[in-house]
């Protein structure tokens, strides 16, 4: 018996044999033994030319470069904060990472952000042991105000944003509410309180059924069935909101705060 | 040989009726039950996660952790003491010994991965139950693994070697040995064996002979219970309409 011994998007377990024979390469959560190729986790097959890979169907989050995350700040040290990113490691971000202004050295960080803020960031390294270097100096990151946070399988994020965004930008559209996925599983959803519960359960939906097919038609039956219209603002008042969707420093509160320490170092 | 007809009438080899299924503790990373007869475990997994005490982190890998608890009012009607006792110790020491060759930790240094196995109801074969419903909860929880862990407890009543004995059984009047075995499903590598009681060498080469049948079954059971949670059945279509 050899070749594919199962086909693509089954669902497969553990130790599972996918294929027997050199035909096949072991990719992802896979591993070769001899000449058969088994599973690593639980998972879907998938195939790209010869290569065998699973897609887990749940599983922590593995830091990567590049990925945006959510976190909490748990603490603070000398030059910047430690950031809780939902794994078994902490992520430390870096004065120098989170503000292009001059902060002294007798500052006090948590006037810009204190210990509990949650904040979206971005990872610009993980070493071998896992420690994590993060972010803030892009477009997009920033301290979280307002809105709610949930938490969800980071191995079905891929699904929740679907291709090209088509998910993220539907659910958007529907209830009218700013969404901010973390690669690590943590979403920020803000906009009209009725509205962020629909798209916390449009989440779920997508979760429980992200390995089956037709999840965008069925995802918006659901917020078509259960969300509140949105009313559209005006156009001048929508490109305000716009702009306060994503702002590049803290939202007012932080800036107020940066204005109270600039008066302090003077002194 | 007296003892011809199992005490509950099952063939020599059969196992008692079993039942799995996974993720029956929604806030736990994975969770799976195993009821075989009238043991029922349910195992809980979190992690990998921060391990503290800090000192017993290792930089290599990543540590699996097992607790073993049998709830108080889970045996024959005696309280049992809640909290760890040194049976409970050592069973949860031989379930990270059973567990630990399958299960690969190396992208998680420094982090541990806690798997909880309580009981609301026992009647021998406890370890291997927990054994069984750890593996699943670790695979519905996505931990890395190379390979399935099957457990199932054979022995020796009174001469006649059977699989999966009862309580009932094991307290036989007679000479009885019980040995719980768990073994991995490609390689067949035995992961755990212990015995109480006696055997001779024959006898013990044929109920280790009988475990490797017994464990495929469990190992049936197993697979079944993690596919059957993505499957589109009625409980499933029933909930989106709700």
């Amino acid at each position: 018996m050899t070749g594919l011994l199962v086909s693509e998007r089954t669902i497969v377990v553990p130790g599972e044999a996918l294929a027997d024979g050199m035909d096949y390469l072991p990719g992802d959560y896979t591993y070769r033994v001899g000449e058969a190729i088994y599973a690593r986790a639980l998972g879907l097959v998938s195939l790209a030319g010869r290569v065998l890979r699973i897609t887990p169907l749940a599983g922590p989050y593995v830091p990567r470069f590049g990925d945006k995350i959510i976190g909490q700040i748990i603490d603070i040290t000398m030059t910047g904060w430690r950031i809780s990113t939902a794994t078994a490691y902490s992520a430390l971000l870096n004065v120098k990472d989170a503000t292009t202004r001059f902060v002294r050295k007798t500052d006090d960080l948590s006037r810009m952000m204190a210990i509990g803020d949650m904040v979206v960031v971005k990872i610009v390294n993980v070493t071998s042991q896992r420690l994590i270097d993060v972010t803030m100096k892009e477009p997009g990151l920033h301290r979280i105000s307002g809105g709610r946070i949930i938490r969800m399988s980071c191995q079905k994020v891929p699904r929740v944003i679907g291709k090209q965004g088509s998910m993220i930008t539907l659910i958007k559209d529907k209830t009218g509410c700013s969404i901010t996925v973390g690669q690590n599983g943590l979403v920020w959803i803000r906009g009209d309180a009725d509205n962020e519960r629909v798209v916390e359960q449009a989440i779920r939906l997508i979760e429980e059924k992200s390995h089956m097919e037709g999840l965008t038609e069925q995802v918006d039956a659901f917020l078509t069935k259960h969300a509140k219209p949105v009313v559209r603002a005006p156009e001048s008042e929508r490109q305000f909101a716009e702009q306060e969707e994503m702002p590049e420093e803290p939202g007012e509160e932080g800036s107020e705060r940066e204005r109270e320490q600039y008066t302090m170092g003077e002194n | 040989m007296t003892y011809t007809k199992r005490l509950d009438g099952r063939a020599l080899n059969e196992l008692r009726p079993m039942k799995a299924r996974t993720g029956v503790i929604p806030n736990a990373d994975g969770s799976a039950e195993f009821i075989i007869g009238k043991t029922q475990a349910i195992a809980a997994v979190y992690g990998p996660r921060e391990m503290f005490p800090k000192f017993k982190q290792n930089p290599r890998s990543g540590i699996l952790r097992c607790f073993y608890s049998m709830m108080p009012f889970s045996g024959s009607g005696e309280r049992i003491r809640p909290g760890t006792s040194r049976r409970s110790q050592e069973i949860a020491l031989v379930m990270t010994k059973a567990l630990e060759p399958v299960v690969d930790l190396s992208a998680f240094p420094n982090a541990v991965v806690d798997v909880f196995v309580e009981f609301p109801q026992t009647d021998a074969g406890t370890r291997c139950a927990a054994i069984s419903a750890a593996a699943m909860a670790l695979a519905d929880a996505g931990i890395p693994m190379k390979d399935m862990v099957s457990a199932v407890a054979v022995g020796q009543v009174d001469g006649t070697v059977v699989a999966d004995l009862t309580y009932d059984e094991e307290a036989y009047d007679g000479i009885v040995s019980d040995i719980p075995v768990a073994m991995i499903h490609n390689t067949k590598e035995l992961t755990l064996l212990q015995m109480d009681g006696e055997i001779s060498k024959a006898q013990l080469m044929k109920a280790l002979q009988l475990a490797k049948e017994a464990t495929e079954k469990i190992y049936a059971e197993q697979v079944r219970a993690l596919k059957e949670k993505f499957a589109p059945d009625q409980r499933k279509a029933g909930q989106s309409e709700e």
